[in-house]
Formats: C-alpha cells, structure tokens, sequence
C-alpha cells in the first residue's frame, strides 16, 4: 500500500520525530512532532506525490494536556489515497509553523484555525479572523467557550440581567 | 459576547492592497454582502484602477451559524439535520457525507436498496444545484430566459424530494445505517419522467448559451486557472476538472456503490467560465446516466440496517418485543456510541470535495465535528482568478466558482 511508503519516507528522514502511527478502519494518521510539520508537508508532497491538501482543523481537548491537536488531511492525486498528519500542541506554546509556503490553500483554514481556536501560526502571510467578526472576543470552538444559552431570570437576578440583555432598551 | 465594537482599520489590510491605493490613484470598492450577483451574502472588497480589479479581499462569514459548534451539543442522529442546512442547494449530499462518517466511525452496514436510493436522489441533487448554477449564473450575464427554464425543471426535482422525505430542501432523510423511510410507490415513475424529460431541456439551453456570441465574449478565457494552480489552491469539482484534471471522488474513491455505475468524468481545457459551463452541463447527462443503472438495477429488501444498537426498530415491533422496546428507549433517549477515533470521509459533492473529519470521545456526542468544504476552497480562489479582470467579468467569475455561502460559511 502506497500509505505505508509514505510513513517509511517520513520515518527515515524525521527519525524520531514521527511519534506515533494510527491506524484506524483504514485510515492512516501519523501523529509529528510540531517542529517538523513543514518538513514533512515538503517531503510528502515532492517525494511521495501527495500534492492536495484537502483539510486542516483542529480539535480541542480541554482540560486535558497536551490541548490542541492540529489535523491534516493529504491526498495524492496519482496514488488515490488519503493521509492524515497530526500534532499535539499544549496549552503553554498555542503556535505552530504554517505550512501555507507548501500548500497555498493552508491559508484559509489556518485562519479559521486561528479564529476558532485561537492557535498562532508563524509565518503566516494573513492571520486574521475569517468567519467570526473582526473584534470578536474568545475563540468558539474550544470546549471552554460556552454554547450560548440564555440566562434565566428568577426574581432575585432579574434586574441584574435585565440591564446586560443585548436587545434595545426604551 | 457583549464589548465595545470597533471599526476595521486600513492598517490591518495594508498588506493585500497596493500602495498607489493610499495615493488615491485607484479605488477602493465594497462590493455586497447584499450584492445579488454575489451568490448570498460573500463580501469582496475590490481595489480598482477604473474598471481594472488589482485586488479583490473576500470577506466571508456573513452566514456563519455555528454548525459544528452545534453538532458537538447533539446526539450523532439529532445533529443530523444541522447539515441540511450547510450546503443549501446540496442537502442529501451534505446528509449523505455526515452519514457516511458516522457509519464509518462506528462500522454500521447499509443495505444495497438504500445504497442505491441514496445514488438516485444525490444525483438528482447534483442536476438540481446544477440547475440553480446554470440559472444564477446566466442571470448575472443577462441571460433571464435560462434562469426561469431552469427554475421550472429544479420544481421536478424538489417534488421527488417532497415525495419521499415530506421535505423540500431540508430532507434529513439519509439516516445512520439507510435511510428514514423506503422511497413511496410513485417514485420510480416519477424519477422515470424526469429522466426522459431533461435531455432535451439540456439540449435547449445548450441552444440558448453554448453557441451565443455574446455568451462566448463574457466567458471565454474570462477568470482562467491552470490545473496545477488549481490544485495547489484546493480546488476539486467541476472548477478543478474544467482546468483538465479529471479527479472525480466517485470514480477515485468509490463510496456509497459508485463503482458499480458507468459514467464518465467530463473535463475542459483552459479552466475558464466557459470550461466550467461546460463540464457543469456534461456532468448532468452523466447524472441521468447514473441514475438510469441505478433504477434498472434496484434491489428489492430492507432500506435500514437491522442492526439494533444503532437503528431503532420498527413501531410495529414495539408492541411485542421487549427487547425492541429497549432498544427504542435507549436510542431515544441516549442515542448510540461511538469509539474514540476519528474519521474523515470525502464525498463528491456538486461543488466539488466535501468532507467530513468525525472525532467520537466514546460517548453518545460526536466530539468534534469538522467540514471541509468546497465553497470555502472556491472563494479563496478569488483574488487569483479576478486578479486584472473587469469588474463585469467577476461577476461572472464568483458564478461559475458556484459557491454557496452557507457552505462556506457553515
């Protein structure tokens, strides 16, 4: 299976940097250290023909540690395959390097990454919010950023949430 | 969240616009979000040296509804119909990617008859979003009469999905393990009809568009990409196969039984409007191509899995089966689990690859869900392909990209 060239290709030139390797209802995932993503995008694209980035998000996996983990998704055109890439960031460090140089399309996801997550991406020609407002405040899909319901008023607290409510007063 | 709200600053574009901007020697445009010609609420700020585009900033967002916010609050089924409403004019495509994923995820068998149900009505779907393409996009060129003859024959369509979901657009009838209900006993003449019906309605706008001089000087190497350009942008679709790269998700990487069916992948040349016409119009006869096997050879048997941890049974089994009512009760109220994993499954949806990245944490809520989306990938292409065009060929451009902003902007 041509997945299994692309993890020895990344295996003999990163070492041990490719840190785990998931396999799961034939899908593969290779779990990298954050600091080789680059590299590894340029050697999966110019040695072993994965020349589509097809996805790229992340997830959030408060409170545990390490928090954030940034997935890639890769197809090859020739080969007809699909490979995952992951990497684990913690909470202390949230930046990790653009791969925007390898795969020009990365620039749109990562700033939706950037505006959902709030993970920083170095190098990074246009990081911006993308969905959200500008000035928004908070980053919504981390698991601590609450859904959005509305309070309730009982008679103790009415006035006090009366006067936050955003719709127009008299 | 409630704050002090702040203008956007000249600053903070500075560096996706020239400098002969400050000078005031070209002109700085806001184009939408309420613009009709840009296809919902896409937003472009255009740099302009007279009817020059020097640069264009798409500004999406503007329908951004917390989808996958949402769906991670939702039991794998509830969470369901929130994708109906991500790709409008692709709602069983957006339902067949979602289920998929969650078969995938917790391995559910579906049986042949729902497959192939399920090719018929995605198929249907593709001509249908084709249809509004065809009509928006002959619209913003001037063209009135294709936009109602299209309206008309998308009306036939949207009857069949009313015939067997009881729903328009919104269908949610694509269900973890088959489908809601089978298809009623007026479906396969109906599909019938349609089929032998829309040849020659193909064939006429064809007439109206293929051949028409002024059609040709609006859209002829108007907006072009090569097919490496397009690939290194994420362009897949009809916009990725007009620039003569002939990857189809059907035919690379069969789902839902496409390997069963003879078709064939249209492709253009040069990537312009013209090409994308064109490839959006071969893509319906090979729709009808499809959907014709599909009907020849539709099986007989059960439209759901009757695999009881994940498919609730049958109302009429309740009244006699412990079990089933369990089973029912538990569904109902729990909802099923998936493993700790994650998937992702691409489809081929109108618009090109849509895909579905599904992370289960082994409860009954999916953990994260993630689409990536072929509106998105489109819209991004912008700057590039209207880049020294006229403000009247973006027009046609943002058309023929076919985007969708709810799609988009999920």
């Amino acid at each position: 299976m041509s997945v299994i060239n692309a993890i020895e290709l990344l295996q003999t030139n990163l070492g041990d940097k490719v840190l785990d390797v998931v396999t799961f209802r034939d899908q593969t995932s290779i779990e990298l250290d954050k600091n080789v993503i680059v590299k590894a995008c340029q050697l999966l694209r110019d040695q072993a023909e994965f020349n589509f980035l097809a996805a790229e998000t992340a997830v959030d996996y408060w409170p545990e540690e390490p928090r954030f983990k940034i997935v890639y998704q890769l197809y090859s055109l020739p080969k007809k395959v699909f490979l995952g890439l992951h990497v684990m960031l913690s909470s202390d460090d949230l930046s990790i390097a653009t791969i925007e140089e390898i795969y020009p399309n990365a620039n749109w996801h990562e700033r939706e990454i950037f505006d959902m997550f709030g993970i920083q991406f170095e190098g990074h020609s246009d990081l911006r919010r993308i969905l959200m407002p500008h000035d928004w405040q908070g980053h919504p899909l981390r698991k601590d950023y609450p859904l959005g319901y509305e309070e309730v008023q009982f008679t103790f607290n009415f006035d006090e949430i009366e006067r936050r409510k955003p719709y127009a007063k008299e | 969240m409630l704050h002090e709200q702040t203008e956007i600053t000249v600053d903070e574009l500075r560096h996706l616009i020239s400098d002969r901007a400050l000078e005031g020697e070209t002109m700085l445009l806001n184009m939408g979000p309420q613009h009709p010609s840009t296809h919902g609420v896409l937003r472009l700020l255009l740099e302009l040296d007279g009817e020059r585009i020097i640069s264009c900033i798409p500004d999406i967002g503007f329908l951004h509804t917390g989808i996958e916010k949402n769906m991670e609050a939702k039991t794998y089924e509830k969470a369901l119909v929130m994708t109906d409403r991500m790709d409008y004019l692709n709602n069983l495509g957006n339902n067949l990617c979602y289920v998929l994923a969650i078969e995938k995820l917790v391995d559910l068998d579906v049986p042949e008859r729902a497959m192939f149900i399920r090719v018929i009505l995605t198929e249907l779907q593709r001509i249908a979003s084709h249809l509004v393409f065809l009509a928006t996009h002959a619209l913003d060129l001037g063209a009135m009469s294709v936009f109602l003859y299209c309206f008309r024959e998308r009306e036939i369509i949207l009857d069949i999905f009313e015939l067997c979901s009881g729903a328009r657009m919104m269908t949610s009838y694509f269900r973890p393990g088959g489908l809601w209900r089978d298809v009623p006993p007026g479906f396969e003449a109906a599909v019938r009809d349609f089929i032998q019906y829309l040849p020659a309605r193909i064939q006429q706008y064809e007439d109206l568009l293929t051949n028409n001089p002024i059609y040709i000087d609006r859209t002829k190497m108007i907006g072009p990409i090569s097919g490496e350009d397009a690939l290194r942008w994420g362009l897949s679709g009809p916009a990725l196969r007009a620039a003569g790269i002939a990857w189809d998700l059907r035919k690379s990487n069969p789902y839902s039984g496409y390997e069963r069916f003879d078709f064939d992948i249209p492709t253009g040349a040069n990537g312009d409007v013209y090409d994308r016409y064109i490839v959006r119009i071969e893509e319906m006869r090979e729709s009808l191509r499809i959907i014709e096997q599909a009907l020849d050879n539709l099986p007989e048997g059960p439209i759901r899995s009757d695999n009881r941890k994940f498919v609730p049974p049958p109302r009429a089994e309740l009244s006699h089966s412990m079990e089933a009512v369990i089973h029912h009760f538990k569904l109902w109220t729990e909802g099923f689990s998936a493993p700790k994993a994650a998937v992702y499954v691409p489809v081929e949806s109108p618009r090109g690859e849509l895909g579905c990245y599904l992370e289960g944490d082994g409860g009954p809520k999916p953990y994260r869900v993630h689409f990536r989306t072929p509106s998105f990938a489109a819209l991004q292409t912008l700057p590039l392909l209207s880049k020294d065009f006229l403000v009247a060929d973006l027009v046609a451009i943002i058309s023929s990209m076919d985007p969708v902003l709810g799609d988009a902007d999920r």
